[in-house]
């Protein structure tokens, strides 16, 4: 009796849960509504087997419970029955496949219209690159990055010159045009999913993956990373804005082309000992998290950081000095700043000896002083 | 070729124990090789429960327990995943299930290979011991999920990414050698050693399920061996077989790398991986059949449907993987015929929930402890096998993949439900291997927490999906801007912890019960259940090294003759002949 009321209530209760529960899918804001519907026909298919199953469970335990003196049929098989639920069975499971294979025909194809961009991951962020006028990508390869050329452009091709680049984890879109999204990643598997767009795929490094979606809706999406990527993957967020054409055309102006970074990129007058403090910085990979443009990602940007007053997770405060630098490296859960997630690995003497700390460390002193010195 | 007169091992010599050592500990007998691999899995499996209340405490109450930090979060993560998957489940529905029963159910004496057989639980052992290792080596077990994914698996961002990856994967190396010495046997005992009148098609479904299940074993174990074999390589010597050129913030030394493939992992990966549920599968739908059956007093509906479905199921289970890695770049065409593979083998597996559910129509059903988690297994499975269908179907995956519908999926279809029956199985043959009954009234109250208590647990964690909250988040506040997660969920998270820590908590009901009742237990006889396989039929209980007195028992019809018209008993073991 009490699994007959424990089927039942499991049955009803699952159809309730459905239709108030307050989780559902978001509005959708991209073109891939036929995702939503077979969805959704799956969703009823299933749920029709799952209330039919849970319904004769629950009758036959309770009618069919052991009473003194019952006694069982006696039923070996019944090839007629059989056949017949075999029979229903595979039209359910058509009336799934097919329609979901067409979407997926659709999914696989984008149109010949559709605007190439790339979205490039690293641990733990997110950098984009559009074509530029040309309508052309660049090559690239991973073998030429490095903190002056974040995007490995490759320096002799021309068709580059003019391609857009985006650091730091948002990027604008203009709504009602598609896109086809060309996923780099420079390290590990990622996954650049937004779910109100639906759409999804891998970013798997040594290969280009893609796929295509067409914003309807303007507004602010937050870009999630779905394929684990290490300790960090679940601060790697970032942010597509879907706006008008108009204001798009202003964003993307004023975003940096590849001939205007490598313009840009001045050597400030270093002494030797910080430029070997930049060297092991750029050895030890520690621009993926702290940039110099003061834009803030993984970790805390780097820009003007010496000598100011930060605030700590735990409320507390400090100023930045040798001292701070020296421990953030060699424990750097010890004071985490606040607003960071403590996702950086402690460097010890081995990797990152004394005296390479040391340099690091002018090179931070001298990067802050010799920015307040240029400014007037 | 006609049944051997003289059944293989009628006059096996058997090579009895001599000491404490030879007799519990390096001994030839498949029933304490079975209670050795039983006890091991449970143990391991102890450890893995804890680590699932470490995530759920951080996942519920972020923050509340500052000891977990991300990579200690993750290597929770990760070695929860394995081991369950491989050792407890595994480990325990053929080491320990199929040890005790394939000898027992076919009338034989011992499995054919016996010495092999105690050599197979010691690799077995020394794989857990590697495994346990790993919580002690630098930097400490890896963190790179269950799926153990290169690139970053091998590199620093990933906890454990040194020491924790080769011990994980020289554990699995060495756990294979173990699967593979003991699957030969169960394989060749399965098919040499019934005794006489047992034929393939008279055998319990429990044998078919485990005979199944082994075969894909054997084939499936060697993909996942050789790529460990190749990321060791790739970690230590600097080999490239899944490796490409790579910029990694963390680890300068990785640019030398270049020419690998991630994706050649993943394939190997899932071409183990995907055979390996129904690896845990098969026999659990073996076994439940038989639980169904039994305390039904009915016999099992469609049997032969039932044995074709089984094979079925394992033939098309290798054509399956790559419903794995819809989004994971792979050419976008194989979507189209992994789609249509994956949803094909619904049919077969929807037949054996029919056959179950039509086995209870008009059946005696007794609710014993074991036909409870037989029933809460049926639904569960009902579920898990649905959800499988969105995610099977490739284009309805591409929102749902890689977020909390595919951990509620996957939990229920092959987690839970494998348990139960499981817990089913051991409430069920309890009393032939100890002799004594499991106490009924902490087996209920097991019961009942444990089934309302997973279905709180991974019911509601589907819509989490649907919502898109990704998995294998350390936490999903706000970082930043970034406000993503609504606030309700994070209520209904809550909720899932606090179950998730009474149904942790209730399972230490079983284990009590496990030792109690080894010396307070009701006596049990020799047939408690009233079934008619031949388990039941040993001269003594538990029964003796050997299993039978000097002739074998003789088979005359088939394991299901529950409540058979015109019979005064509602049940006929197998070994009574027909009336003249």
């Amino acid at each position: 009796m009490a699994v007959a009321i424990f089927l039942l209530i499991l049955v009803v209760g699952s159809v309730i849960f459905t239709f108030v529960s307050p989780w559902w899918f978001t509005d959708i804001a991209s073109n891939w509504g036929g995702i939503d519907t077979t969805v959704l026909i799956t969703f009823w298919v299933c749920g029709v087997v799952f209330v039919a199953v849970g319904l004769f469970m629950a009758y036959s335990t309770w009618k069919f419970r052991h009473r003194e003196g019952a006694r069982a049929d006696y039923e070996p098989e019944n090839p007629r029955l059989e056949l017949g639920l075999t029979i229903v069975t595979a039209i359910g499971v058509v009336a799934m496949l097919a329609p979901g294979l067409l979407v997926w025909d659709d999914y696989v194809n984008p149109p010949a219209d559709a605007q190439e961009i790339e979205v490039l991951s690293q641990q733990w962020r997110w950098s984009f690159r559009f074509p530029g006028e040309d309508g052309v990508l660049g090559t690239v390869h991973v073998k030429n990055i490095r903190s002056d050329n974040p995007f490995g452009m490759n320096p002799n091709d021309p068709a580059g010159e003019d391609d857009v680049l985006v650091a730091g984890n948002r990027v604008q879109l203009p709504v009602n045009r598609p896109y086809k999204v060309l996923l780099r990643s420079n390290d590990v598997l990622h996954d650049f999913f937004v779910p109100e767009f639906r759409a999804k795929m891998d970013a798997v490094p040594g290969m280009i993956t893609y796929f295509w979606f067409e914003p309807t809706k303007e507004g602010d999406y937050e870009i999630l990373c779905a394929e684990l990527c290490g300790k960090g993957h679940y601060t790697m967020r970032g942010f597509v804005d879907i706006v008008g054409q108009e204001d798009f055309d202003a964003w993307l102006a004023a975003q940096p082309t590849w001939a205007q970074m490598k313009a840009g990129v001045t050597p400030k007058a270093y002494s030797a000992l910080a430029r070997r403090g930049r060297e092991v910085a750029e050895a030890n990979g520690c621009f993926a998290c702290h940039s110099l443009d003061g834009s803030q990602v993984v970790g805390p940007t780097w820009q003007g950081l010496w000598g100011a007053e930060t605030a700590l997770a735990d409320g507390s405060s400090i100023t930045v000095d040798e001292s701070y630098v020296l421990e953030s490296v060699r424990a750097p859960a010890a004071k985490l700043v606040e607003g960071f997630a403590p996702v950086m690995i402690a460097y010890d003497a081995e990797i990152i000896s004394d005296d390479d700390l040391a340099a690091l460390a002018a090179f931070l002193r001298e990067d802050t002083e010799l920015a307040e010195a240029s400014t007037p | 070729m006609a049944q051997a007169e003289i059944p293989y091992q009628e006059a096996m010599p058997l090579h009895h124990p001599h000491s404490w050592v030879t007799k519990y500990w390096f001994s030839q007998d498949h029933k304490v090789i079975a209670v050795q691999y039983g006890i091991t899995a449970m143990a391991v499996g102890l450890i893995a429960l804890l680590a699932s209340l470490l995530m759920r405490t951080q996942i519920g109450f972020p923050g509340a327990i500052e000891w977990i930090t991300p990579d200690r979060y993750y290597q929770a993560v990760t070695m929860h995943g394995m081991i369950m998957v491989i050792y407890l489940l595994t480990a325990f529905l053929l080491g320990s299930f199929g040890n005790y029963l394939i000898p027992l159910m076919l009338g034989a004496r011992d499995m054919v290979f016996p010495f092999v057989n105690m050599i197979s639980y010691h690799v077995y052992l020394l794989s857990v011991v590697i495994l346990l290792a790993s919580f002690f080596v630098p930097g400490g077990p890896t963190g790179a999920g269950w799926t153990l994914y290169p690139p970053q698996a091998i590199l620093t961002g990933t906890p454990g990414a040194d020491w924790g990856i080769i011990t994980m994967l020289l554990s699995l190396a060495v756990f294979i050698v173990a699967f593979t010495m003991g699957g030969l046997n169960y394989i060749t005992t399965i098919l040499q050693a019934r005794t006489r009148g047992m034929t393939l098609m008279r055998m319990p479904l429990s044998v078919w399920g485990i005979f199944a299940a082994t075969v894909l074993g054997l084939l499936a174990f060697p993909a996942l061996f050789v790529s460990a074999v190749m990321m060791i390589l790739d970690q230590v010597i600097g080999t490239s077989f899944f490796m490409p050129a790579i910029a990694s913030s963390f680890e300068p030394s990785a640019s030398e790398y270049s020419g690998g493939s991630p994706l050649l992992f993943q394939h190997l990966f899932w071409f183990f991986g995907h055979p390996e549920v129904y690896i845990v599968a098969l026999p659990a739908f073996g076994v439940v059949s038989d639980l169904i059956s039994v305390h039904a007093r009915k016999n099992i509906f469609g049997y032969r449907m039932m044995v074709w479905a089984i094979v079925w199921i394992g033939v098309l289970s290798f054509v399956v993987w790559a419903h794995h890695m819809y989004v994971a770049g792979m050419h976008p065409y194989f979507g189209f015929f992994f789609a249509t593979t994956t949803l094909i083998i619904a049919v077969p597996t929807a037949i054996k929930v029919y056959n179950w559910t039509l086995t209870l129509w008009r059946a005696n059903i007794r609710f014993t402890v074991p036909m409870l988690f037989a029933i809460a297994f049926v639904i569960t499975f009902v579920v898990g096998g649905l959800t499988g269908l969105f995610l099977g179907n490739v284009i309805v995956d591409v929102p749902l993949s890689d977020t909390y519908f595919v951990v509620a999926h996957f939990h229920m279809v092959m987690g839970v439900s494998p348990i139960l029956v499981i817990f089913g199985g051991i409430y069920h043959w309890y009393p032939k291997i100890t002799g004594r009954m499991l106490n009924d009234t902490v087996g209920k109250l097991h019961f009942w927490i444990t089934a309302v208590g997973t279905y709180v647990i991974y019911f509601p964690m589907h819509y989490l999906g649907f919502v898109g909250v990704p998995r294998r988040y350390y936490h999903n506040e706000p970082l930043g801007e970034s406000a993503f997660y609504p606030a309700s969920a994070e209520l209904l998270n809550q909720g899932i912890s606090i179950a998730a820590f009474i149904v942790g908590a209730a399972q230490l009901l079983f284990v009590y019960n496990l030792f109690v009742s080894y010396w307070r237990g009701r006596p049990a006889g020799d047939n408690p259940w009233e079934a008619c396989s031949l388990e039941w039929r040993t001269p003594q209980t538990p029964p003796i090294h050997g299993n039978w007195s000097d002739t074998l028992p003789t088979v005359h019809r088939w394991a299901y003759d529950y409540s058979v018209p015109g019979e005064k008993e509602d049940f006929i073991p197998q070994d009574v002949p027909h009336r003249a």
